[in-house]
């Protein structure tokens, strides 16, 4: 395997290890909703094709936890003069460029064991539907902190469309 | 100042009520009177030939309710002129400086307002039976979904005026309004000359020159050359080898019914290229089409957001073209050919392509762009893809590449269905680079240009790792200092006062 891509940024912001919880969690659900009804039905009709198919999934959802903690060590965001660098992923890489100037607004969400930890999310909309990033399991403080900063710089150099 | 600027309320053109619903009210009124006369002519002859079961009308006559019906027939007539004349008065405009606003309705008032520095383009339609009154539909778009700003029906002049003045506000130039020319003759040859005349406005100084001249041998070749033709070819195949081999005739009846909705889809596609114009003006590029239907709309600087010049393969011989933008808003207009308004140049040969290039694209070499379209890759200013991006790419990898320019970025791909992209640097709104297992085993990566949405996804694939990664950097620099040296939402405010 070569190597990764990086990108020649000094200190990348990294999101709460805490949020390692929530997507484990989230994705333990998601398995149960899929694996669940998945062996139910096998067990009922039998065909070992569709046990072979339930197994492979499982497998496929045990890997996705199993990678999660360093899946969210992957994930960074870095906020430059004039724009914010986004990035995520570790077999799929994603690098993502917004300029201040193009955001049009800044979400703050929170689901509810994210905010049992503590934990927002920030959504960034540019008028354009594929930009968008979210950085999630940042510390509630921080998430409104930044999302301060960003609409101010947002507002000092706002552009058209 | 102008009649339509002086921040007065200003109301439509006296005919709206009737163009735009009313007609069909007419027909049945025309309807009740054709009825009526027979109801006339039998109470005259009066030989009683009985037969009024339903006939409502005769039924009617016949137990004397014809005063009644009368009477019901005049107060629902007048019910609807005092409607329709309320509408009328209810619904007005204004244009300030800042803004155009629109209100209408009577019980559920609705007022709509634009911002004139948000405006994306200026429509002027005039649909065929409008058009012989006189009248024009002018539509002024904003950005964003169902945003527009509709001014149904002013008088033909009028719309081109106010087109004229909603423009120059926006500009934002200090130049004082120009004279209105008023139309001379009579009424009639006023309506005559509206009809004939030339769909660019013969009001601008310099009168602009269409750059293209649509050829109707072009048209219908390109028409017959379109993909659709392929697919129709592939069903009539299929039907013939499906009647051969079972021997039914049973399978011709869709096709018949998919003949006739395919010679109406080139009809109509033909008809509304018919005319098509694209020049030059002050304030931007304006697109015009139409025979008997006529549509005229105008985009100010700026307000292009992609442009994508294609080459389907079975254009590859005659050697045409088709251009493509994204733009901030959605038009309820069509455009040339029948197709999304988002299609401005229909089919073109390299020096039509050019030529519109140079308009839509002021600030990037035609040359380049020119050479970018037709070039078999290798060493030609673009930075193409490794010879190892082949197992990706198998006949395009020498083409499949991307270059940046001072104002804007090109992207090159395809060389079955060739392909450019340009995207103005200060239109992207956000740069991405990405890379999947695949392309890191060949060291190559995928970047993305998000722009407003639109029939372009600007994106190039399979290029060479390290130098995506340093053009993500250089073109996310390259957007935001082109981004804050943009003023092409008052494209000319930087004009000297005239």
């Amino acid at each position: 395997m070569t190597e990764r891509l990086e990108l020649p940024v000094a200190e990348w912001h990294r999101v709460s290890p805490k949020y390692v919880v929530v997507d484990v969690v989230g994705y333990i659900i998601f398995a149960a909703m899929i694996l669940v009804p998945a062996s139910l039905a096998s067990f009922w009709i039998g065909f070992w094709w569709m046990w072979a198919i339930t197994a492979a999934l499982g497998v496929i959802f045990l890997i996705t936890i199993v990678f999660t903690p360093r899946r969210v060590r992957s994930i960074g965001y870095a906020l430059r003069d004039d724009d914010l660098l986004f990035r995520r992923g570790i077999l799929f890489q994603r690098f993502v460029a917004i300029p201040y100037g193009r955001m049009q607004l800044v979400d703050i969400n929170r689901g509810p064991l994210a905010r049992a930890l503590g934990l927002s999310e920030l959504k960034f909309v540019t008028a354009a539907a594929a930009s968008g990033v979210t950085i999630p399991g940042l510390p509630e403080q921080a998430a409104e902190e930044l999302r301060d900063t960003l609409v101010s710089l947002a507002e000092s150099r706002r552009a058209g469309l | 100042m102008t009649r339509f600027t002086d921040g007065e309320w200003h109301r439509l053109h006296p005919l709206t009520p009737l163009l735009k619903g009313g007609i069909a009210f007419i027909a049945i009124i025309a309807f009740i009177l054709v009825n009526l006369r027979d109801i006339l002519i039998e109470s005259f002859l009066g030989d009683g030939r009985g037969g009024s079961e339903g006939e409502p009308l005769l039924w009617l006559a016949e137990n004397g309710f014809v005063g009644l019906a009368v009477l019901a027939v005049l107060l629902f007539l007048v019910l609807f002129v005092v409607g329709f004349y309320i509408s009328w008065r209810m619904h007005t405009f204004r244009i300030t400086d800042e803004v155009v606003e629109v209100r209408s309705g009577i019980l559920f008032r609705t007022h709509r307002r634009g911002r004139l520095d948000r405006i994306q383009g200026i429509n002027i339609a005039r649909p065929f039976l409008p058009r012989l009154f006189g009248a024009a539909k002018l539509e002024v778009n904003v950005a964003g979904q169902d945003a527009n700003v509709q001014l149904e029906y002013l008088g033909s002049t009028a719309a081109d005026e106010l087109r004229r003045e909603i423009l120059r506000l926006a500009s934002g130039t200090q130049a004082a309004a120009s004279e209105v020319v008023d139309p001379s003759g009579t009424v009639i040859e006023q309506r005559v000359a509206e009809f004939i005349g030339p769909e660019l406005d013969p009001t601008l100084v310099t009168e602009p020159q269409s750059v293209v001249k649509l050829h109707t041998g072009r048209l219908l070749g390109s028409l017959l050359l379109s993909g659709f033709t392929i697919f129709l070819i592939a069903l009539v195949a299929g039907v013939a080898v499906g009647v051969s081999l079972t021997g039914s005739l049973g399978f011709l009846i869709p096709v018949i019914f998919g003949i006739i909705g395919t010679f109406r889809y080139y009809v109509t596609r033909f008809t509304k290229s018919l005319r098509y114009s694209i020049a030059g003006t002050p304030d931007g590029v304006r697109v015009g089409f139409g025979l008997l239907s006529t549509s005229n709309e105008t985009l100010p600087p700026g307000r292009i957001h992609s442009v994508q010049v294609s080459q389907p393969i079975m254009w590859r011989i005659p050697g045409w073209w088709e251009i493509k933008v994204n733009r901030a808003s959605t038009s309820s207009a069509s455009g040339a050919a029948g197709q999304a308004n988002t299609t401005i140049l229909p089919v073109g040969n390299i020096t039509d392509v050019r030529n519109v290039l140079a308009l839509v694209l002021p600030g990037v070499d035609p040359d380049l762009l020119a050479t970018a379209l037709v070039s078999k890759g290798g060493d030609d200013g673009f930075i193409n893809s490794p010879k190892r991006a082949r197992v990706l790419r198998w006949f395009s990898w020498r083409r499949n590449g991307f270059a940046l320019t001072d104002s804007a970025v090109l992207l090159r791909k395809g060389q079955i269905w060739r392909e450019l992209v340009v995207v103005p640097q200060a239109r992207m709104q956000s740069v991405a680079l990405d890379q999947g297992p695949l392309l890191r085993r060949l060291r190559l990566a995928g970047l993305r240009f998000h722009t407003v949405a639109g029939p372009i996804t600007p994106s190039i694939g399979a290029v060479d790792a390290s130098i995506a990664t340093e053009f993500f950097i250089k073109t996310a620099d390259a957007a935001i200092v082109s981004s804050s040296s943009d003023t092409s939402h008052r494209w000319r405010s930087g004009e000297a006062l005239a």
